[in-house]
C-alpha cells in the first residue's frame, strides 16, 4: 500500500483517515458496551450477542422477507433489540441485583453462547456464508468521498462515524446530566437506597436495559456490512476488541471510549502502513507486522488491566444495604449421606455398564464419542481446579489446551519425540504459560481476571497459533497438524478401544490428583483464599503464590487434555477444538454443572461429547422403543439447543455456584441451621412453650414456633 | 389522631432466619421514640420493616393511617418516610450535588431542584464547599450531614434514623440531634435507633426497648431515665443498654 512517491507525513494522514472507519466501529460497541456497564452494573459479555441478534433480525427481514430497509430497521432496532434487554433484566438480572460482579458475569458469559442460538432457532435463521449483509444507508458500500484525494470514505463508514459521535454526545448528555442518567447510576450503586429516595428502580433498571439493548441493536445493524458472513463469534470478538477501547477510558467515560476506539484503528493503519516499509529488510519486522497488528487490542486491553489498577476501582462501591439481603440458602455442604450414596452408586454402574458396553458392541462412531468425552473431561477438569477450588473465572483454558496440543505435533512431528513424552512436556510448558500469565493476573481477582485472561485468549488467537513453532504456521495450513497415536509397550494405542482405556485412565489419574489437591493443603489454602483474603493472608497463606500454582496447575491439566485431545482426533485442528470463543463454553458448561466436584466435571464433559448424540439425535428414545417404531419426526433436533440449554443454565450460578449436580444431590433445599442458640430470655416474653426455650435471634421459619 | 407510623404485631426475618416476632409500635406525628436494645435485638430490622426494606411476614404497617404491608420501598419513601440507614447512606460513586439532586428532583420537581440545593448549602456550609467531591470521599460526619440535609430541606413525614452518632464526634453528634429536634418541631414523627441511649432519652418523648425481637418494655422517657439511674432494671430488658453495660449471653440455658 505504500508508495514511495507519497511523503512520510502523507502517508501519516492516509493510514488516521484509514483506521477512522473500523475505530468507529469499535467505538460504537465500546460506547454500548459502557453504556451497558455504567447504566446496569453488568460486565455484559452478552453485548455481543445482543448485537449480533439485531443484526441477524435486520438480515433476515431485508434480505429474506425483503423488507424495505425502514422497516427491518424498525423490527430489528427499535423494537427486537430493547425486548430483549428488557426480557434480560426482568427474567434474569433483576433477580441478581445483589449477587456478586463475578456471577453476573458468568451469567452474561452463559448468555453470550445462548442467545445467538436462541435467536436461529425461533427465527430459523442460518447465516449464508459470503452473503455480504446490506446497509442501512442506500449505496453504502458503493458510493465514496474522497477527502484530501488521500482517502476514500465510503457511505457506511462515514455513517458509522457519525453515529459514534452523536451516541457519545446524546448518550453522554442523557447519562451525566439527564435526570433518568443520574436515576441509572443511582440504581446501579444501590437499588435499594434509590428506592428509599422514592424511585421505582426496576423502572429505571428496566429502561437502563432497553436503552443500553437499544445501543446494541444499533452497532449491530451498522457493522453487519462489515462481516462476509453473519456469526456470533465475530461478534463476540468484535466485542473484546471493543472492551480494550472502553478500557482506555476506564470503563466510565463515553468520550474516552469513542477516543479509544479511534485510537485502536488509527494504530493498526499506522502500523499496517510503515511496518511494511522496514519489513523488507529484516525478517523479524514482518512476523511483527503479520501478528501483532491484529493483537493490538488484545495486548493493550491486557496492559490497561495489568498496569492500570484505577480501572479496577470503578464499580468500587458497593451496595449499602446489601446486608438486607438473606444470607444464601445453605450451600450443599453436606448432601443427604444416603442419596449421595445412591448417586455415587448410580455413577459408578453407569460410567462402568457404559463402559462395558462400548468397548464390548460400541461400533466406530460409539466409541469415538465416548473417547472425546473421556479427553473432554480431563480438560474441564482444569476448569475445576481454577474456578471451582480456586474461584477464579479463567477464560484462556482453551489456548493452555492448544498449547499441549501444539507441543504435541511439535515436537512429535519435527522431532519425533514419543508422542506421550510430549503430551507430558505439553502439559508443562502449558504450565509454565499459565505460572508466567498469572504474574500479571494474580492480583486481579473477580471480574477482572476473567476479562485478562479472555484478552490473553485472544492474543493467543491471534498472534500465537500462527507462528510456525506453535501452531505450525503457513506449513499447518498445506498439511494439517496431524498427530500419530502411539504405541504404549503391548498395545498399539491406534485401535480405539485401546485408546478409549488408555484415555479412561489418564482421566482416572487425573481426576483422583484434583481430588487429592483439593483436601491437600494447596486445596485448603485455595478454599481459604476464597473466602477471604486478607483472612487468609492473615493466618500465613500467600495469595500469590496460592494462585500461581492453581494457574500452574489448571493449565497443566488443560495442557495434557489438550495434548490428548490431539492425539485422539490425530490432528490438533485449533479451529474446531480451542478457540476461545469454543473455550467459552467450556467455562459456561462446567460451571452450570458443578465447577467444585469431579462428578460436576465428567457430567459437563458427557454433555459436552453426548448430549446431541444420544438426547438430540435421539439415540436414547430410539433404544427405548427398540426399533420398533421409526423415530419421532421431532428427531434430530438442533445441535443448537445443547449451547441454548447449557447457557442458559449457567444462569443459576448466581443462586447455586456449586452446580446443577450438586445442587441436584443436596435434594431439597432445606434452610441452614440457626446458630448455636445464644440470648437470654426476658421474663416479659412468653418462655413456657418448651420449643422457645431454644430461643434465638434467628430461627427456621420452618420450625414455625411463635407464629 | 392517627399515628405518622404503626406497627401491628410485625413478624420479619430474613430467608429462613427470624428477627422480629409480634412487634407493635406506633410514633404520633410530631413525637419522637428512640428504639433501644442490644446488638442483634432486632431494631434495624423494625426501621428496615416501616421504611419497606424488609417484607414483614405477618402483621400489618401503616404510614399515616395507610396501610402499607408489602409494598416496595418507593411507596414508602412517597408516603413520606425518610430512612437514614445504618452505615452510609449516601451515594458514593455519586456527588454531593447529585445525591441532593436525586431526591430534590423527585419531591420537588425540576423546578425546585435549585432551590433545595442552596437551601441545603446554607444550612450545611461543609457540603457546599464538596458539592462536586464524590460522596464516597467525605468523612463520615460529612456523609451523616449529606444524610440530614436531604431530609431538613424537604421535612419528612416520619424519619427513621439508624445509628445516626455512631463512630460520630460528640459535637457533630449534639448538632445532628438538633436537627432532628428541629424536625420534630415541623411535625415529623421520629423513630430513633441509638446503642447510646443518652442523648436519645433527652430528645424522645418515649421510649421502647427491643429485646430478642420483640418489644419488650416502653415507657416514657424519664422512666426510663430513672430506671437507668437505679443501675438497670434487667427484667425490662435495658440491660446492655448505655451505660449499664453487657448483659452475659446466657450460651448454657440457651442450648437445651
Ligand atoms: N441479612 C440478614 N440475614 C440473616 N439474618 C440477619 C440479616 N440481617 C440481620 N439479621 C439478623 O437479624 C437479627 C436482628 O438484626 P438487626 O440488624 O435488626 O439488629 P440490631 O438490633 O440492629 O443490632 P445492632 O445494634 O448490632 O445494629 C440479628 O440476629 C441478625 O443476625
Ligand atoms: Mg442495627
Amino acid at each position: 500500500m505504500a508508495t514511495d512517491s507519497s511523503s512520510v507525513g502523507a502517508d501519516f494522514l492516509r493510514a488516521v483517515l484509514q483506521g477512522a472507519p473500523p475505530g468507529a466501529v469499535y467505538a460504537l460497541v465500546a460506547l454500548g458496551f459502557v453504556l451497558t456497564y455504567q447504566t446496569s452494573g453488568v460486565f455484559n459479555l452478552a453485548f455481543g450477542a445482543q448485537a449480533y441478534v439485531s443484526a441477524a433480525m435486520y438480515f433476515k427481514a431485508r434480505l429474506i422477507w425483503g423488507w424495505p430497509t425502514v422497516w427491518a430497521v424498525l423490527l430489528s432496532v427499535v423494537v427486537l433489540a430493547p425486548l430483549v434487554g428488557l426480557t434480560l433484566e426482568v427474567l434474569i438480572f433483576k433477580h441478581l441485583r445483589s449477587a456478586s460482579a463475578v456471577s453476573k458475569l458468568v451469567v452474561a458469559i452463559g448468555l453470550a453462547v445462548a442467545l445467538p442460538n436462541l435467536f436461529d432457532i425461533i427465527a430459523s435463521f442460518k447465516p449464508a456464508s459470503g452473503v455480504t449483509p446490506v446497509g442501512v444507508v442506500p449505496g453504502g458500500a458503493d458510493v465514496f468521498y474522497s477527502v484530501f484525494g488521500l482517502y476514500r470514505f465510503s457511505r457506511n463508514e462515514l455513517v458509522d462515524m457519525g453515529v459514534a459521535l452523536v451516541a457519545v454526545i446524546g448518550l453522554g448528555a442523557v447519562f451525566r446530566f439527564s435526570p433518568i442518567g443520574l436515576r441509572m447510576r443511582a440504581v446501579v450503586e444501590s437499588a435499594r437506597m434509590t428506592e428509599l429516595n422514592g424511585i421505582a428502580a426496576s423502572r429505571v433498571a428496566a429502561f437502563s436495559w432497553a436503552l443500553s439493548s437499544l445501543f446494541a441493536g444499533v452497532a449491530g445493524v451498522l457493522i453487519a456490512p462489515r462481516f462476509n458472513t453473519l456469526g456470533s463469534s465475530d461478534f463476540f470478538s468484535l466485542m473484546v476488541v471493543a472492551i480494550a477501547a472502553a478500557a482506555v477510558g476506564s470503563l466510565a467515560s463515553l468520550p474516552l471510549a469513542l477516543a479509544g476506539g479511534l485510537g485502536l484503528g488509527i494504530v493498526i493503519a499506522e502500523l499496517n502502513t510503515f511496518l511494511p516499509r522496514w519489513g523488507t529488510d529484516s525478517a523479524w519486522v514482518r512476523t511483527v507486522q503479520d501478528n501483532l497488528t491484529p493483537s493490538v487490542p488484545f495486548l493493550v486491553l491486557f496492559a490497561v488491566l495489568a498496569l492500570v489498577p484505577g480501572i479496577r476501582r470503578v464499580q468500587g462501591a458497593g451496595d449499602p444495604l446489601a446486608g438486607v439481603e438473606p444470607p444464601p440458602t445453605a450451600r450443599a455442604g453436606r448432601p443427604d449421606p444416603r442419596r449421595a450414596l445412591a448417586m455415587r452408586l448410580l455413577g459408578a454402574v453407569v460410567v462402568i455398564g457404559g463402559g462395558v458396553v462400548v468397548l464390548t458392541r460400541g461400533d466406530q462412531l460409539w466409541v469415538y464419542q465416548v473417547t472425546q468425552a473421556v479427553v473432554i473431561a480431563i480438560i474441564f477438569l482444569s476448569v475445576t481446579v481454577i474456578t471451582g477450588t480456586g474461584g477464579q473465572i479463567s477464560l484462556c483454558q482453551g489456548a493452555f489446551a492448544a498449547i499441549g496440543a501444539c507441543t504435541v505435533y511439535q515436537l512429535a512431528v519435527r522431532y519425533d519425540m514419543s508422542v506421550l513424552v510430549a503430551m507430558l512436556l505439553g502439559g508443562l510448558v502449558a504450565a509454565a504459560v499459565g505460572a508466567i500469565l498469572s504474574l500479571p493476573v494474580r492480583r486481579l481477582g473477580g471480574i477482572w481476571t476473567a476479562i485478562a485472561t479472555l484478552a490473553f485468549a485472544y492474543f493467543f488467537d491471534a498472534v500465537m497459533i500462527k507462528l510456525s513453532w506453535v501452531g505450525g504456521g503457513a506449513a499447518s495450513l498445506l498439511r494439517g497438524t496431524a498427530v500419530p497415536r502411539p504405541t504404549l509397550g503391548p498395545w498399539d494405542l491406534s485401535h480405539e478401544k485401546a485408546f478409549l482405556v488408555f484415555a479412561a485412565v489418564v482421566l482416572a489419574v487425573v481426576a483422583a490428583a484434583v481430588v487429592a489437591l483439593r483436601s491437600g493443603t494447596f486445596g485448603r489454602s485455595l478454599i481459604a483464599l476464597r473466602g477471604s483474603e486478607v483472612g487468609a493472608q492473615s493466618i500465613g497463606i500467600s495469595a500469590a503464590r496460592t494462585r500461581l500454582t492453581a494457574f500452574a496447575v489448571s493449565a497443566f491439566i488443560a495442557g495434557l487434555g489438550g495434548g490428548l485431545l490431539a492425539i485422539s482426533q490425530r490432528d490438533v485442528n485449533y479451529g474446531a477444538n480451542f478457540t476461545p470463543f469454543a473455550a467459552l463454553f467450556w467455562t459456561v458448561l462446567v460451571v452450570a454443572l458443578g465447577s467444585r466436584s469431579v462428578p460436576g466435571a465428567l457430567i459437563a464433559a458427557a454433555a459436552f461429547a453426548l448430549f446431541e448424540p444420544l438426547v438430540l439425535d435421539g439415540a436414547v428414545v430410539g433404544w427405548l422403543t427398540r426399533e420398533r417404531h421409526p423415530l419421532p419426526s421431532l428427531f434430530p433436533i438442533d445441535g443448537k439447543w445443547l449451547f441454548i440449554l447449557f447457557g442458559l443454565a449457567a444462569i443459576q450460578f448466581a443462586r447455586h455456584p456449586e452446580g446443577l449436580v450438586e445442587y441436584g444431590l443436596s435434594g431439597r433445599s432445606r434452610p441452614a441451621r440457626p446458630d448455636r442458640p445464644r440470648g437470654r430470655r426476658s421474663p416479659n416474653t412468653d418462655s413456657a412453650a418448651a420449643g422457645d426455650a431454644a430461643a434465638s435471634d434467628q430461627r427456621p421459619a420452618m420450625r414455625g414456633n411463635r407464629s | 389522631m392517627t399515628s405518622a407510623l404503626e406497627f401491628d404485631d410485625v413478624h420479619a426475618g430474613y430467608g429462613p432466619f427470624r428477627a422480629l416476632f409480634g412487634v407493635s409500635l406506633s410514633v404520633a406525628p410530631g413525637e419522637a421514640v428512640a428504639l433501644v436494645g442490644s446488638n442483634g435485638a432486632g431494631k434495624t430490622t423494625v426501621a428496615r420493616v416501616a421504611s419497606g426494606l424488609v417484607r414483614p411476614t405477618a402483621g400489618a404497617v401503616s404510614v399515616g393511617g395507610v396501610a402499607m404491608t408489602g409494598a416496595r420501598p418507593y411507596r414508602f419513601a412517597q408516603a413520606g418516610v425518610a430512612h437514614a440507614v445504618e452505615g452510609r447512606s449516601v451515594f458514593a460513586t455519586l456527588s454531593v450535588e447529585e445525591n441532593l439532586t436525586l431526591s430534590f428532583r423527585r419531591v420537588r420537581g425540576r423546578a425546585g431542584v435549585r432551590g433545595g440545593l442552596d437551601q441545603a448549602y446554607e444550612s450545611f456550609p461543609a457540603l457546599a464547599r464538596r458539592r462536586h467531591q464524590r460522596a464516597g470521599n467525605l468523612s463520615g460526619g460529612e456523609q451523616r450531614m449529606l444524610s440530614m440535609a436531604r431530609v431538613m430541606v424537604e421535612v419528612p413525614a416520619v424519619l427513621i434514623a439508624d445509628e445516626l452518632s455512631l463512630g460520630l464526634a460528640p459535637k457533630i453528634v449534639a448538632e445532628l440531634y438538633d436537627d432532628l429536634s428541629r424536625l420534630r418541631a415541623a411535625g415529623t414523627a421520629l423513630l430513633v435507633v441509638e446503642q447510646l441511649v443518652g442523648h436519645a432519652l433527652e430528645l424522645c418523648d418515649r421510649v421502647a426497648v427491643l429485646d430478642h425481637g420483640s418489644v419488650s418494655w416502653t415507657g416514657s422517657s424519664s422512666d426510663a431515665r430513672g430506671i437507668l439511674a437505679a443501675g438497670g432494671l434487667m427484667g425490662a430488658g435495658l440491660a446492655g443498654v448505655g451505660p449499664t453495660g453487657q448483659a452475659p449471653l446466657d450460651h448454657e440455658k440457651a442450648g437445651l
